[in-house]
């Protein structure tokens, strides 16, 4: 296998090395906010979702949903991190039309978990990125500016919902490196059911933070952070971008100004937001209306125990138990839904045939229609049956295929589409001794030929035997018999 | 109807009881009373036509087991109250009508009380003179154009002048017990988690605390009974078993240790407040307390920590009134423009002083330098009580460093303003009980108290040896109606 091909920007005679880290902002799945009772479905009416506590009312006070502090507790464990048995939260102070409060209840010194750690599947083998913590916060609500020409509308919806800040350690080096780490991310979030990862809905979304360096330095370039990107494509893009423009100027001789910076998605271009001067001062301090949160070991183990088969072990038992290379498991257990579809459809079927079925066909057709597992028109249940139909000799691999397709219009059971449309396959070692004589009687100069050597000519008889059983002989069966009648 | 107004409010609640008064016959003479006595200024928001209508229905069919049966209060006007105007004696929420109840006057009517109105307060409970208030100053009925205290001068002045038989106010630094010195009567501040702060527009989160305001100590326990309850609401309630304190009280204080600290002799104390004290240190002997000598040397930086902490605190609270969501608005160009123009004409002087002071102190580079080190010094002081209360029962000290002062006199010193609340702020930063009782008068007749401190969660201790000082002490105010109209 070929090395890992490295991600570098060249210019002239320099090299230079990319250095990404990741803040995710992961919104917690949970039914009510981080401090309200207020529900959290997406796409409610505007201001439909806001209680007194999230507009800011006066005398309102924050109470923790201790669902959400489980919520991070069995990620952090999720991402091997530790557990602060002791956080604080504190108020991130700034003023926004969309922020009630006046301020953001936020995690700044003591984050409830701490370092962590993340595998990626590399060609080349395994990559550890490091988790430097994860902590709790609220989100602010949203303004609307295109919608009347002279006033800014505000929708509290979103304000007081909880979010995870999951920020990695500066151990990324390359658009594909981000693209594998916020999959895997993910995918282990939505194991853990702590975040559904709807980049769409905006339950996942990333600043990235940007340096480039000469292929060989040991010190850290300034970076730059790109605020708030919402998908991964984005987020390859921007840093695509912001790495040749920082590799620009380092070779004009330049230096890098530390600032915050936008991506502007449709120009493709990352553009200055703040620099560091104008930088706000948030003027962090312990949220008054909030004790410390204090975890005892029973909750923290209790969560534990919740804890899901994770990718990481579940491939490894894939690869162990099932005999998958590591590519096939990476592909089946990368999606928690696929998993279980697969360990469905092998209960009662052959493990090899399923994963070719499963990671061909099926995910050609959800492919092709843009479906999600759980959404296929072949349920786990009809596909098993159609691979022991073909184990048992019923179909060949090749009216599978038509089965297949029907199956994916029709959801009927395999069953039922081979008796309808005659597709049973012929297996009668008498009947299809009968046909291959015939084949040998009605092409008595091909038999010749064959006889004198010419080998390439068996293929045809094979032919001519599919022809008169429109297909349905049982092609071992023929080879078989015919091997047999000609020589 | 004189009768009525004078009498205290357990007094008032065994008329109800024994049917010798209606609520209808006790809530109209406070009113007839509030309409006389305007110039006052204590009340910034009235109820009194749906206070009537209540006292008529609870005279219908009023549940007389309740703890306040009947009974006509007006509270601080910091206090969000349902559908009646709230505005912290601020201009900032002049307009602003909550749709909902704070937990601790939720508590007053869930056990029969009728609401009268609001009472004038300084903006946002920052003040010690009741000076700040956007609705102006209030008057104390101890002296012509004297302070009434503050924060909860509107309280203390209402309650002092007979215009409500009890009140509720909120305590930071000495907002109730401040002006409960200033005006002859009685105000404890509970412990800090004992009465939630759900619905208490907010000065300093880590300090508010709400509590009674009374004519008498037995009073103050009644009201304590009703308002000190666990709230999910408030993350900062505690939940510890909470006395029958009404009930409960007793005079006998023998062999209860009373630390006198050495700290709270300070420069320039009036001789009077002096004697005062010492006249206090005599009663407790009297009554057979044990006198212990203590010392809480961490006492002279509390006033500047309490001074970096609350304005902190206050800064962050105080953003949500920025003209966006409810409340003042003043147009602008642009969105920062709209909210410089909002809190530049919606907050007084005063406040704005503070969310200053609180802002610079919270800054990146002075964060540690002045938030932290008085957090810091918040601990020593807190460890100071802990280590006296090893010894002691309680604490006495005088409530204030002089007796009332005029309207006016300090206003222009914030300084000589803030040292007002030398001997009140420790007890904040230390999350500890602390009552006031009227002990004596100066040289004008103005009322002077004594501050007892307590133990944390250990009202009841304050409270009967309070009870049994009152007693031997029998403080009259004797005041002469001269604002009544």
């Amino acid at each position: 296998m070929s090395k890992n091909k490295e991600y570098l920007i060249k210019r002239g005679n320099s090299e230079y090395e990319v250095i990404i880290g990741l803040e995710v902002h992961a919104q917690v799945l949970s039914k009510s906010k981080l401090f309200s009772d207020s529900p959290t479905n997406f796409g409610a009416e505007p201001n439909t979702q806001v209680s007194l506590v999230d507009a800011a009312f006066p005398g309102m006070l924050p109470v923790i949903n201790e669902f959400c502090i489980k919520q991070a507790v069995k990620t952090g464990i999720g991402l091997n991190a530790a557990i602060n048995k002791k956080s604080i939260f504190d108020r991130k102070n700034y003023f926004y039309a969309d922020l009630p409060q006046g301020y953001q209840i936020s995690q700044y010194k003591d984050p409830i978990v701490g370092e962590g750690s993340i595998l990626l599947d590399l060609p080349d083998g395994e990559k550890k990125v490091g988790i430097e913590r994860l902590h709790l916060e609220q989100d602010a609500g949203k303004s609307i500016h295109d919608i009347d020409p002279q006033n800014t509308l505000v929708d509290l919806n979103r304000s007081g919902v909880a979010l995870m800040e999951i920020v990695s350690k500066p151990d990324l080096r390359s658009p594909e490196e981000v693209n594998l780490y916020i999959k895997k991310l993910r995918s282990i979030m939505r194991y853990l059911g702590t975040c559904d990862g709807n980049m769409q809905e905006g339950s996942l979304r990333a600043d990235v933070n940007v340096s480039i360096r000469k292929t060989g330095d040991k010190k850290l370039g300034t970076r730059c952070e790109i605020k708030n990107v919402n998908s991964i494509k984005f987020m390859q893009m921007a840093i695509e971008y912001e790495a040749n423009r920082q590799a620009d100027i380092l070779e004009e001789g330049g230096s890098i100004d530390q600032e915050t910076r936008l991506f502007d998605t449709k120009k493709n271009e990352t553009r200055s937001m703040r620099s560091k001067e104008d930088a706000h001062d948030y003027r962090y301090f312990p949220d008054p209306d909030l004790l410390p949160l204090e975890l005892t070991d029973d909750f923290i183990s209790k969560i534990k125990k919740e804890i899901p088969e994770l990718p990481d072990e579940k491939k490894k038992r894939f690869v162990d138990k099932f005999k998958l290379t590591p590519y096939e498991a990476n592909i089946l257990v990368s999606d928690i839904e696929t998993s279980k579809y697969f360990e469905d459809v092998i209960k009662n079927s052959d493990i090899k045939l399923a994963t070719n079925w499963i990671t061909g066909e099926l995910f050609a057709l959800l492919n092709d229609r843009n479906l999600e597992i759980s959404q296929s028109p072949i349920s786990s249940k009809n596909l098993s049956s159609l691979i022991n139909l073909i184990k048992d000799g019923t179909i060949s691999g090749k009216i599978a295929k038509t089965v297949f397709e029907i199956m994916a219009n029709e959801s009927k059971d395999p069953k039922s589409i081979i008796d309808e449309k005659g597709l049973k396959q012929q297996s009668d070692p008498k009947e299809i001794e009968k046909i291959v004589d015939d084949v040998i009687k009605e092409n008595p100069k091909n038999v010749e030929l064959f006889k004198s050597g010419k080998d390439k000519l068996f293929g045809f008889f094979v032919g001519q035997v599919m022809k008169k059983t429109d297909g349905k002989a049982n092609p071992k069966l023929v080879n078989d018999i015919l091997k047999k009648k000609l020589n | 109807m004189s009768d009525i107004i004078n009498l205290t409010l357990s007094a008032l609640i065994d008329k109800i009881k024994n049917k010798e008064l209606s609520s209808q016959e006790i809530t109209k003479a406070y009113i007839a009373r509030a309409e006389k006595s305007k110039n006052l200024n204590t009340y910034i928001t009235t109820d009194f036509e749906n206070a009537i209508e209540k006292a008529k229905k609870f005279d219908e069919k009023g549940n007389f087991d309740y703890k306040l049966p009947g009974v006509p209060l007006a509270v601080k006007d910091l206090f969000c109250t349902n559908n009646l105007k709230t505005t912290a004696g601020s201009k900032i929420l002049s307009n602003f009508i909550p749709s909902y109840e704070s937990t601790v006057t939720q508590h007053l009517w869930d056990e029969g009380a009728i609401l009268l109105g609001k009472l004038n307060c300084d903006e946002f409970a920052m003040g010690s003179s009741n000076e700040t208030s956007f609705f102006g100053n209030v008057e104390s009925p101890v002296g012509k154009k004297v302070v009434p205290g503050g924060s909860s001068g509107g309280s203390a002045s209402a309650l002092a002048a007979k215009l409500t038989p009890a009140t509720i106010g909120t305590d930071t630094g000495g907002s109730i017990r401040q002006p409960a010195s200033f005006t002859g009567t009685v105000g404890l501040k509970p412990t800090y988690g004992s009465c939630s702060r759900y619905g208490i527009v907010a000065f300093a989160s880590s300090l508010d605390q709400a509590g009674p305001m009374t004519q008498d100590v037995s009073d103050a326990a009644l009201m304590l009974d009703v308002i000190s309850k666990y709230d999910t609401k408030d993350s900062t309630s505690v939940n510890f078993k909470r006395g029958d304190y009404f009930k409960s009280l007793s005079s006998n204080i023998k062999g209860k240790k009373i630390g006198i600290p050495k700290e709270y002799r300070v420069d320039g104390m009036p001789k009077e407040i002096e004697s005062l004290w010492q006249d206090g240190i005599t009663l407790l002997k009297k009554l057979g307390a044990k006198i212990i000598d203590i010392s809480l040397p961490h006492t002279k930086y509390a006033l500047p920590a309490y001074y970096i902490v609350a304005p902190a605190e206050a800064s962050s609270n105080l953003a949500r009134y920025d003209g966006v969501k409810y409340g003042y608005r003043s147009e602008g160009e642009n969105l920062i423009s709209m909210y410089e123009n909002t809190r530049s004409e919606g907050f007084g002087d005063e406040v704005k002083r503070r969310i200053m002071i609180g802002t610079y102190v919270l800054s990146s580079g002075y964060y540690d330098a002045y938030y932290l080190k008085a957090q810091k010094i918040r601990r020593l002081i807190k460890n100071d009580f802990d280590e006296a209360y090893k010894s002691v029962d309680a604490i006495l000290t005088p409530s204030t460093p002089s007796s009332a002062f005029k309207i006016g006199d300090k206003t222009d010193d914030p300084v000589s303003m803030y040292l007002n609340d030398i001997f009140t702020v420790p007890v904040n930063l230390s999350g500890l009980p602390a009552i006031s009782i009227p002990a004596g008068k100066d040289k004008n007749n103005y009322p002077l108290g004594l501050q007892l401190i307590g133990k944390a969660f250990e009202e009841q201790n304050l409270l009967d040896i309070s009870y049994s000082m009152e007693k031997e002490l029998s403080f009259k105010n004797n005041l002469q109606d001269w604002w009544i109209k």
